[in-house]
C-alpha cells in the first residue's frame, strides 16, 4: 500500500489516525517511514540528538509482581534477592562522584565538614547529573522508606535530579501508605523526588496485560497515576513494552491512549519504545512451543525483536506521538547500533552514560552496561546529528 | 543497466543521504533475488594454525611460533571438528590460518587429500596471502599452486586477506601481507581454472572513502572478466585487542612520544572508535548498487549482531554467510555473539524473508525451514 496519502499528511502537519498508524506498521517501505519520521524529528528538535550523564540505581529486585516478561525480579529468599539500604544507595552514588574527583587533580582536598568553595564547582565535578531509580514493588518496606531515600538523597547530593519510581511504584506506595495517589505524589515531590520514568506502561490492553503481567496494575490505572502527577506538577516519561505477544492494533491504541492524556496535561517529556528481551523469563520458554508453529511474523512472538521491527517502532511513535517532543532511542534496550540507526528513523534522544543497568541485561541485553560520554557523542555524530548533553528537562548543559 | 562511476561512488559514499542510499540497495537487492529468499551456509571455521609471520596490525589472531599459546592444529582434532560439522547438518569447512614458517605446501596437499578421503564436505580455504606464502615457498607460480591445491581437493578461495585493496593503506595496515595486485591475481588464476571465490573488505581502520571505491572498482573490474566471485561481504574493523587499535590509543594520549613510530599511523578519530552502524550500512549499501556484476551479498552478523544483521538485509544484502560453528578470529578481537542455527534462522524469518540453507556455490539446499 502506498504510504501517499499519510505522507501528505505528515507534509501538511496533520495528525494521524490509528488506521494511518496501523498502515505505517503493516507496510514494509521502511525508508518512506524513516524519511517522514526524521521530518518530525527535525521539525521538533532540529538537528539536535540529546543524551544525559545519568546513573540507574535499582534499590531492590525483590517484587510483589512477578511478570512474566521480567528476569530481574525475585521473590524474597530467592538466590539473588537483594535490596539496598539508603545509605549503600548513597554509596554507590558518592563512589562514582569520588573517582571522578581523581581524575582531576587540581581539586583540594576536602577535610572535615568543609565543603567546596562553590557548588557550580563541584556541581560539574560529577560524572552524572540524574539519578534513576526504579525497582522491585518490596513486599516489606513502608511508604517512609522511600521518603527516607529521596530526602537523603537530596541532601547528600544536592544538585542531582532525582528521577524517580514508575506509575507502578507510586500505585504500590498508595497502597501502602492508604494515601490516594495525589497526595502520595505530593509527599514524594516534597522529599525531592523532580520527575518519574516511563516505565510499568508495558501493553495496556487488558487481555495482552493479563497474560505477560497479571498482578500488574492496569493500563487505566497508570494513566490515572501519570495524570495525578502531570497534575502534581511533576513531568514524566512514557514507554511501551513490545515485541512480545501483543498485536500491531495493540501497539497502536497504546500510544494512542497516551497522546490522548497528553493532550490534557502536557506532562509526557518522551516516549520510549522498549524492545521484550526473551532470556531468563517466562515467556521465552513458552514461545518455544510457538515459534515452531507460527508462521513467519514481524512480530516474532518472544523471541527478540528485529532490528527492522525496532527502527520502525521508533519511527511510527514518532509520526503519531506529535504531542510529544522527545523520542528516546534507549540503547540499552536497542543495543548501541540500533540507537544509533533510530536517530535516522526519527527518535532525538540516546538517553545517557547509564551506570550499572541492571535490568534488561538479566533477560540477556545485547549491550554494554555503561558508554562513555566520547562514545556517545560519535556515535550521534556518524549519525550526521549534533550531539546536545542535556540536563533532566531537555535544557542543554553548558560548561 | 548504467552502472555508477567511481566518481558517483564517492559522492554516494561521502554524501548521500543513508535511508536514500538504502533505498538504492534495497531495490538492487530486489532486482537480483525478488523471492525474499535470504540464505545462509552451516559450515565451520577451522582455522589449523594461529603462527604467522605477517603480523597485521588489525589483527588480535596471530601469535609467534614460540608463544605459549601458539598452535597447529593436530590431525585428529582437525578430523573431529568436521565430523561434528556434518553431524549438524553441515556441508562445508572453512580452512584458514596464519602463515606458518614451518609447514609447506606438501603439508597442505596431504591434509586436503586425507580431508577428502575419509569425508563427504566441500572444502573452502586458504585465502589469498596464504596460496601466495605456500607458491613463493614452493617456488612454484600461482596458476600452479593453485591447481596443486584445487587437484588435492580444494574446492573454492575464501576472499579474505583483501582488507583494503588499496596499497597505500595495506602498507600502514599490514605491511607484511601481499599487495592488491598478488590478492587480484590469486582470484584471477583460481576463477580461470574453474574455483569460485568470495571477496571480502575490512573497513572502518585509517582508510578513507578514495580507498573503499578504490577496492569496490578492482572487485567489479575483475568480476566482469571472470565472474567468479559468488559473494561480497564487507565487514568492519574490529579494535580490540590489535595493535592498530593500542598504537592510536598511545597516539592520542601522547602527541609528542612515539610520534615518529606512529606518524604513519594517523587514525580518523582519535581514539579509533569502531565504524559504527551508519557507517556499516552505508558500506553495505554502496557495495551493493556498485558491484552490480557480484549475484550476493552477505550481511556480517559475526561483526554486527543479529538485530543489525537483520536491518542489513533492507540495506543490499541478501544472505546472512556462514553460521559460524566455531569462529576464533573475531573473537580474538572481543566480539562473540553466541548464535544458533535456529537464532539464524528466525532472525531471518523476523525480518521477513524466508531462509534457505544453501552450499557455497548459491545452490539451496534447503529451504522448508
Amino acid at each position: 500500500m502506498s504510504l501517499k496519502k499519510i505522507e501528505n499528511k505528515v507534509l501538511s502537519e496533520k495528525r494521524l489516525t490509528t488506521e494511518d498508524a496501523l498502515a505505517l506498521f503493516e507496510s514494509e517501505d521502511i525508508f518512506t517511514i524513516g524519511r517522514l519520521a526524521n521530518i518530525i524529528a527535525e521539525r521538533k528538535n532540529g538537528k539536535n540528538a540529546y543524551f544525559i550523564q545519568n546513573h540507574h540505581i535499582n534499590p531492590t529486585n525483590i517484587c510483589v509482581n512477578r511478570c512474566k516478561f521480567c528476569a530481574f525480579s525475585r521473590s524474597r529468599g530467592d538466590k539473588g534477592a537483594y535490596e539496598l539500604s539508603i545509605r549503600e544507595i548513597i554509596k554507590k552514588l558518592r563512589s562514582q562522584k569520588t573517582e571522578n574527583r581523581k581524575q582531576t587533580p587540581p581539586q583540594p582536598p576536602l577535610s572535615r565538614g568543609e565543603v567546596y568553595p562553590s557548588p557550580v564547582t563541584r556541581h560539574l565535578s560529577l560524572p552524572f547529573r540524574e539519578v534513576h531509580i526504579v525497582g522491585g514493588l518490596h513486599p516489606d518496606r513502608r511508604f517512609d522508606f522511600y521518603i527516607e531515600m529521596l530526602k537523603r538523597i537530596r541532601k547528600a547530593l544536592p544538585h542531582i535530579h532525582i528521577k524517580a519510581f514508575t506509575a507502578v511504584e507510586v500505585d504500590y506506595f498508595s497502597k501502602i501508605s492508604g494515601l490516594p495517589p495525589s497526595e502520595t505524589l505530593r509527599e514524594l515531590k516534597n522529599a525531592g523526588l523532580d520527575s518519574m520514568p516511563g516505565g510499568g506502561a508495558e501493553i495496556f490492553d487488558s487481555r495482552v496485560r493479563n497474560r505477560i503481567c497479571p498482578e500488574k496494575v492496569s493500563g487505566k490505572k497508570w494513566l490515572e497515576v501519570m495524570e495525578a502527577a502531570h497534575k502534581a506538577g511533576i513531568k514524566t516519561n512514557a514507554t511501551m513494552l513490545y515485541g512480545h505477544l501483543e498485536s500491531l492494533k495493540h501497539r497502536v491504541e497504546h500510544m494512542l491512549k497516551l497522546r490522548e492524556l497528553q493532550d490534557r496535561t502536557g506532562g509526557f517529556q518522551a516516549f520510549i519504545p522498549l524492545a521484550f528481551h526473551p532470556m531468563n523469563t517466562k515467556l521465552s520458554q513458552k514461545s518455544e512451543v510457538r515459534s515452531q508453529k507460527s508462521k513467519p511474523s514481524t512480530l516474532n512472538p518472544c523471541g527478540y525483536t528485529s532490528g527492522i521491527d525496532d527502527l520502525k517502532t521508533i519511527a511510527i511513535s514518532r509520526l503519531f506521538l506529535d504531542n510529544f517532543q522527545h523520542i528516546k532511542a534507549y540503547w540499552i534496550m536497542l543495543g548501541e547500533k540500533i540507537a544509533q540507526l533510530a536517530l535516522k528513523f526519527g527518535a532525538d534522544d540516546m538517553d545517557g552514560t547509564i551506570i550499572e543497568e541492571k535490568i534488561t541485561h538479566s533477560a540477556g541485553a545485547l549491550s554494554g552496561n555503561a558508554l562513555t560520554k566520547a562514545q556517545l557523542t560519535n556515535l550521534i555524530e556518524k549519525a550526521g546529528k549534533v550531539p546536545v548533553e542535556r540536563d533532566s528537562f531537555y535544557r542543554p548543559v553548558r560548561y | 543497466m548504467n552502472r555508477i562511476t567511481k566518481k558517483q561512488a564517492l559522492t554516494l559514499l561521502k554524501s548521500a543521504d543513508l535511508l536514500g542510499l538504502g533505498q538504492m540497495a534495497d531495490n538492487s537487492r530486489k532486482k537480483l533475488h525478488p523471492d525474499g529468499t535470504v540464505t545462509f551456509i552451516i559450515d565451520r571455521n577451522i582455522n589449523y594454525t594461529n603462527v604467522c609471520i605477517n603480523k597485521c596490525k588489525f589483527c588480535a589472531f596471530y601469535r609467534d611460533k614460540d608463544d605459549p599459546d601458539a598452535y597447529v592444529l593436530g590431525k585428529r582434532k582437525l578430523f573431529n571438528k568436521i565430523k561434528e560439522t556434518i553431524a549438524l547438518g553441515g556441508t562445508q569447512i572453512l580452512i584458514q590460518g596464519g602463515l606458518h614458517p614451518e609447514l609447506d605446501i606438501n603439508y597442505y596437499v596431504e591434509l586436503l587429500k586425507t580431508i577428502k578421503d575419509k569425508f563427504p564436505i566441500h572444502i573452502h580455504g586458504f585465502s589469498p596471502p596464504e596460496v601466495c606464502y605456500m607458491a613463493d615457498k614452493a617456488k612454484l607460480s600461482i596458476k600452479k599452486t593453485l591447481q596443486i591445491l584445487n587437484e588435492a581437493g580444494l574446492d573454492s578461495i575464501p576472499g579474505g586477506g583483501a582488507e583494503i585493496l588499496s596499497d597505500r593503506i595495506r602498507e600502514k595496515i599490514s605491511p607484511n601481507k601481499i599487495g592488491k595486485d598478488r590478492w587480484l591475481e590469486v582470484m584471477e588464476q583460481a576463477h580461470r581454472i574453474g574455483m569460485k571465490t568470495t571477496a571480502t573488505m575490512m573497513f572502518g581502520s585509517v582508510e578513507g572513502p578514495e580507498d573503499i571505491i578504490e577496492h569496490l572498482d578492482a572487485i567489479r573490474r575483475l568480476q566482469d572478466r571472470t565472474n567468479g566471485f559468488t559473494a561480497f561481504i564487507p565487514w568492519s574493523f574490529q579494535p580490540g585487542n590489535t595493535e592498530l587499535s593500542q598504537k592510536s590509543e598511545k597516539n592520542s594520549k601522547s602527541k609528542t612520544q612515539d610520534s615518529e613510530a606512529n606518524s604513519s599511523l594517523v587514525p580518523r578519530h582519535p581514539s579509533l572508535l569502531p565504524a559504527t552502524a551508519v557507517d556499516y550500512l552505508r558500506v553495505l549499501a554502496l557495495s551493493r548498487v556498485y558491484l552490480d556484476n557480484v549475484p550476493n551479498l552477505q550481511a556480517s552478523w559475526v561483526t554486527q549482531g543479529l538485530k543489525m544483521a537483520q536491518v542489513a538485509l533492507r540495506f543490499g544484502a541478501n544472505d546472512f554467510g556462514s553460521t559460524m560453528i566455531e569462529e576464533n578470529v573475531v573473537a580474538s578481537a572481543g566480539v562473540k555473539y553466541r548464535v544458533s542455527i535456529q537464532d539464524i534462522i528466525n532472525a531471518i524469518k523476523a525480518a521477513g524473508f524466508q531462509p534457505a540453507q544453501r552450499d557455497m556455490c548459491y545452490n539451496i539446499i534447503k529451504s522448508d525451514l
